[in-house]
């Protein structure tokens, strides 16, 4: 392996890693806030949002996220409003990764057996009361191995910030393959500088999914 | 089984010179006389570049700049500009084919470099093709003087283009995309403010959306040229006498015009 690609070209991965980063960690909690608003409208009684929530979730997580992110890219300026690379790219990769958030949050929730819902209803607590006190702390232990998958996916997929010139990993990884030609070392570090990245959130799951099913 | 393998062995072998030797001497014949017996000239000519050489997947006809001229030189050598074949090649095949006679010209949107000067012989010049800036009508840049390290230029990934506009205006960053299309979408997008790569491909964009226009001239020299074997003097002349022609008659700019899309340079 020439160590060189990765020392000579240091600057551009290191500047594309930081933005990988920088785009993982707002996609981490933007996809999270906005997947658990949209389970909460999947699953609400109210009609209007069961179907904003059901066509919201259909629609992102059916299309490629190359397609989300060319829509926040190249569609938007259309009405007047205009993202660079780095802020379609990553507005795209939340919205797309937080549908199948709320797709697994949805099906958490729905995991844990209606007769407590109605149970808890019946003692006197209201809808919001026993979702907050009886459903959801069950559900968040059924919830964190498909959370954490997404969390991952997030991570990898974040490349594709590398299509819109989001200045991300891939971005630069691609002009120093073109420089080097040596395709496959210049990829293989890219590959260990996501390692670093989703390895540490793999463990971290892990142990917290370990800890959530102790206090159970 | 061993004795097998060694019989076949060989005659693999037979069989691959063979077919290396006859190659070699197939057709060794693309002389200007051999055309004149020939009844027709053959060119190499591209089907998929946009102004120089596209084949219309409805009507099955190939045309452009470079089938404009191939047609000229036909009818300097027989008086005839139909009696022309036209062969497709590509960047990879065009210099191969030339060689082996299976065609007698290129005219491919060859840059003349030379590298390749030691493979075949170059004709003057007929298409002065280099980097230039695609910008969208009115656009406060009209050439690389107005490019400052604050312009957000756009470039293809892997183009020496690129490399060229970073050396010229120091501190520049590109936005580099992944291919021709995407470029132009993202200018088109607003996502910068002028597109830069070889002029002949900044024409292309210009027709298919006059919206946008291309500015101030080249700032790169990558002169097209009509290529022959090697020592084939007697065709190389007959091409260079139809170029001047052209250029005298008027007609070069008339086929000039009506790809580009605007007048030849004067020089």
């Amino acid at each position: 392996m020439d160590f060189s690609v990765l020392t000579q070209h240091w600057a551009d991965y290191l500047e594309g890693f930081l933005y990988t980063i920088f785009a993982s960690l707002l996609g981490l909690v933007g996809s999270f806030i906005l997947g658990t608003l949209i389970a909460v409208f999947r699953i609400s009684p109210v009609k209007v949002l069961r179907g904003v929530g059901t066509a919201y979730v259909e629609f992102f997580r059916n299309i490629p996220l190359l397609l989300v992110v060319f829509i926040f890219y190249l569609g938007l300026p259309s009405v007047g409003i205009q993202l660079n690379g780095f802020q379609a790219g990553t507005l795209g990769l939340t919205i797309y990764t937080s549908s199948f958030i709320a797709e697994a949050i949805r099906a958490g929730i729905q995991s844990v057996s209606t007769g407590q819902l109605e149970a808890a209803i019946s003692s006197g607590l209201t809808y919001a009361q026993a979702m907050r006190f009886i459903i959801l702390p069950q559900a968040i232990k059924i919830v964190i191995p498909p959370i954490s998958n997404q969390f991952l996916n997030l991570v990898k997929n974040s490349s594709i910030l590398g299509m819109v010139a989001g200045m991300d990993l891939m971005y630069f990884a691609d002009q120093v393959n073109l420089e080097t030609y040596n395709t496959m070392d210049t990829y293989i570090f890219v590959g260990m500088f996501y390692l670093i990245l989703t390895f540490p959130l793999a463990y971290a799951t892990r142990v917290l999914e370990r800890r959530m099913a102790r206090v159970g | 089984m061993k004795k097998n393998h060694v019989l076949s062995l060989g005659t693999t072998v037979m069989l691959t010179l063979t077919l290396v030797l006859s190659g070699c001497n197939a057709k060794d014949s693309s002389g200007l006389k051999d055309i004149k017996d020939r009844g027709k000239l053959v060119v190499g000519v591209k089907y998929d570049t946009k102004l120089f050489g596209l084949k219309d997947t409805a009507s099955g006809k190939v045309d452009g700049f470079d089938i404009d001229m191939s047609k000229a030189i036909a009818k300097k050598i027989f008086g005839d500009e139909n009696k022309l074949e036209l062969k497709e090649v590509t960047s990879k095949t065009r210099i191969p084919l030339l060689n082996n006679g299976d065609i007698d010209l290129i005219i491919a949107t060859m840059t003349i470099t030379d590298e390749r000067k030691k493979q075949v012989d170059f004709s003057n010049v007929y298409f002065k093709a280099g980097q230039s800036l695609l910008v969208k009508q009115g656009s406060k840049i009209k050439g690389l003087a107005d490019i400052t390290k604050d312009t957000r230029v756009i470039g293809v990934k892997g183009a020496t283009s690129i490399k060229n506009i970073e050396d010229k205006v120091s501190g520049l960053s590109v936005l580099q995309f992944e291919n021709y299309q995407e470029a132009f979408t993202a200018l088109k997008a607003g996502k910068g403010d002028v597109l830069t790569t070889d002029n002949a491909i900044l024409y292309g964009m210009s027709k298919q959306d006059p919206g946008y226009t291309v500015v101030g001239g080249t700032f790169t020299d990558e002169p097209y040229g009509i290529a022959a074997k090697k020592g084939n003097t007697d065709l190389l002349q007959v091409v260079n006498d139809t170029i001047s022609e052209l250029k005298d008659n008027g007609q070069y700019a008339a086929i000039y015009e009506k790809w580009i899309g605007e007048k030849p340079s004067a020089d």
